[in-house]
């Protein structure tokens, strides 16, 4: 097979220079802003780089690790781009967009894009939403609203209502999500860095597992709650040429909030079985780069829900409406399969980073230096469902 | 639905400056839609100006209340001690055209599906407030 790369769509390419990251588990032992501080510095290490050189960052919603206190922490000097993306982490990959468009407008030069958190030994998502401070769903859900006096206060069941629909239209049952499971918790169970490391599990243990929404979720359909942190150096190609690493170019990176979008919500739209904002991520980035679903050796798909990959795999091409289960079921996600999904485990095997670990582990397939390395990637993958990119070999 | 006095209270609305409207004719047991005076157009949740013409005036108009299941499941996990389980969470897309996020009551949950006829009534809430929610259609006819 040919492999294609990306046409250059822009002069100064953004590159990622660096990755770090905290080890994975369910109860830090140390604060947020602990975490954050320790998976920057590591990817400081990674890439050969000082604080001082830091000049920007990149950050999204439901993050309680302030820009000002990781400056006064880490002895950062000259910051001079800082963004917060929104939709949580739908938008996760929104921090790709931002540090890319601000190294190549040359707003800044080295901009570390993180999120650390403790969200399963403190503030957990998966328990119910009830009070106006709830930080589960970003800003711009209408979780609070409209779904808190009906007793939806979870992303399960805010996901589940929407899923549902999908699985009645095309005749798909839980049974369906198991493979799903199964080949990430088997993809982490091979991945040390993964919380899931050896600890796979058979289509038995899920159909086993106690329901979370019925008939669309349970337990091993959900993605882990982690203590943890992720940072992700991104600057210019010509500055990655004196670090250490082999980069990883941004072949382009893009957020997606088409009409009658509500974070993590998404009740409103005219077609549920339709995701929409993957759509419109999945269009931006193949007209930009001119590759397409063929072109990716790699999917990285936010796994906050099993139904999520199918919903992805449709979205961007790799299969047709309604016929994702079947896609699934040939095989094709598995690590020898046409489009391996996730494998470091993704967020239900390897961690739920909010989204910031799947685009560790893109660079180190692009690297080569993944526990489960796919051979000869060129493109890999990012779709968090409202914001994705991909990521080329340089 | 009866609630038990004794049990939290179901969690009352919050209404948003948008949306005041819309619970206060909740309260009065009037189920209302927000129309666009200028192109007629419905739209929900509330928002201040229609996305179909761009124009701020609009009316609250009542609405039928009837309409059929869009989709729908059922929270299992955790339970949360203001609700009866088990609780059968629905999106109804209303006869005027726009979607609604509620409850489904007097209806087990085996035989809930997509499509079925439901109308409105209303439940109280804690603060002395109401929230609608929806039953099954009887079919008459037969």
């Amino acid at each position: 097979m040919t492999r294609r790369t990306a046409k250059p769509a822009r002069g100064q390419k953004a590159v990622i220079a660096g990755i770090g990251q905290t080890e994975f588990s369910k109860n830090s032992g140390r604060s947020e802003l602990q975490l954050v501080c320790e998976a920057i510095k590591t990817a400081l290490d990674d890439a050969g780089l000082e604080p001082r050189d830091i000049d920007g960052m990149s950050t999204f919603t439901i993050d309680n690790n302030e820009d000002v206190d990781i400056v006064r922490s880490m002895g950062i000097e000259n910051l001079r781009f800082s963004s917060r993306s929104p939709h949580g982490g739908g938008g996760s990959i929104g921090t790709l967009a931002h540090a890319m468009a601000a190294v190549e407008s040359g707003l800044a030069n080295t901009v570390v894009c993180y999120r650390a958190m403790n969200e399963r030994s403190e503030a957990r998502f998966g328990i119910a939403h009830m009070e106006n401070n709830s930080n589960a769903t970003g800003s711009g859900s209408g979780f609070l609203e409209w779904s808190m006096p009906f007793g939806a206060m979870t992303p399960a069941a805010w996901t589940g209502v929407q899923a549902q629909r999908y699985m009645s239209q095309y005749g798909v049952t839980n049974e369906d999500f198991a493979p799903i499971s199964v080949q990430l918790r088997q993809n982490a169970a091979t991945n040390p860095l993964a919380w899931f490391y050896e600890k796979p599990i058979t289509f038995e243990d899920h159909q086993a597992s106690r329901w979370i929404v019925e008939p669309v979720f349970r337990l091993l359909d959900c993605c882990q709650e982690s203590d943890g942190g992720v940072a992700i150096l991104v600057t210019t190609e010509e500055r990655a040429r004196d670090l250490r690493q082999r980069p990883a170019t941004i072949a382009h990176a893009t957020q997606a909030v088409p009409f009658e979008t509500e974070t993590v919500t998404n009740f409103y739209h005219s077609d549920l079985t339709r995701f929409d904002s993957g759509i419109q991520c999945a269009k931006d980035l193949y007209e930009r780069t001119g590759l397409g679903p063929s072109d990716m050796q790699v999917g990285m798909l936010y796994d906050h829900f099993t139904i999520a990959v199918l919903w992805h795999l449709e979205a961007f091409g790799f299969c047709k409406p309604g016929e994702a289960s079947d896609f699934i079921k040939d095989g094709h996600l598995a690590l020898d399969g046409s489009i391996p999904l996730s494998p470091n485990g993704g967020l239900i095997g390897e961690a739920y980073i909010h989204g910031m670990n799947l685009v560790t582990e893109a660079v180190r397939q692009i690297r080569g230096t993944a526990s489960n390395r796919i051979d000869e990637v060129e493109n890999v993958l990012i779709s968090a469902g409202m914001s994705g990119a991909i990521l080329s070999a340089p | 639905m009866s609630q038990d006095e004794t049990r939290w209270e179901r969690p009352a609305p919050l209404p948003s400056r948008n949306s005041q409207f819309f619970w206060d004719a909740v309260e009065r047991e009037e189920l209302l839609g927000q129309r666009c005076t200028n192109c007629h157009a419905f739209r929900h949740p509330p928002r201040p100006m229609c996305p179909h013409c761009l124009d701020v005036s609009w009316e609250g108009v009542p609405l039928s209340g009837r309409g059929t299941v869009h989709s729908w499941m059922l929270p299992v996990h955790p339970r949360l001690p203001m609700f009866e389980y088990p609780l059968i969470c629905v999106l109804v897309d209303l006869e005027e055209g726009i979607r609604i996020f509620s409850n489904l009551y007097e209806c087990a949950p085996e035989e809930v599906e997509n499509g079925m006829p439901v109308e409105v009534f209303f439940v109280p809430t804690r603060d002395d407030k109401k929230v609608p929610v929806f039953r099954p259609i009887k079919d008459t006819t037969s």
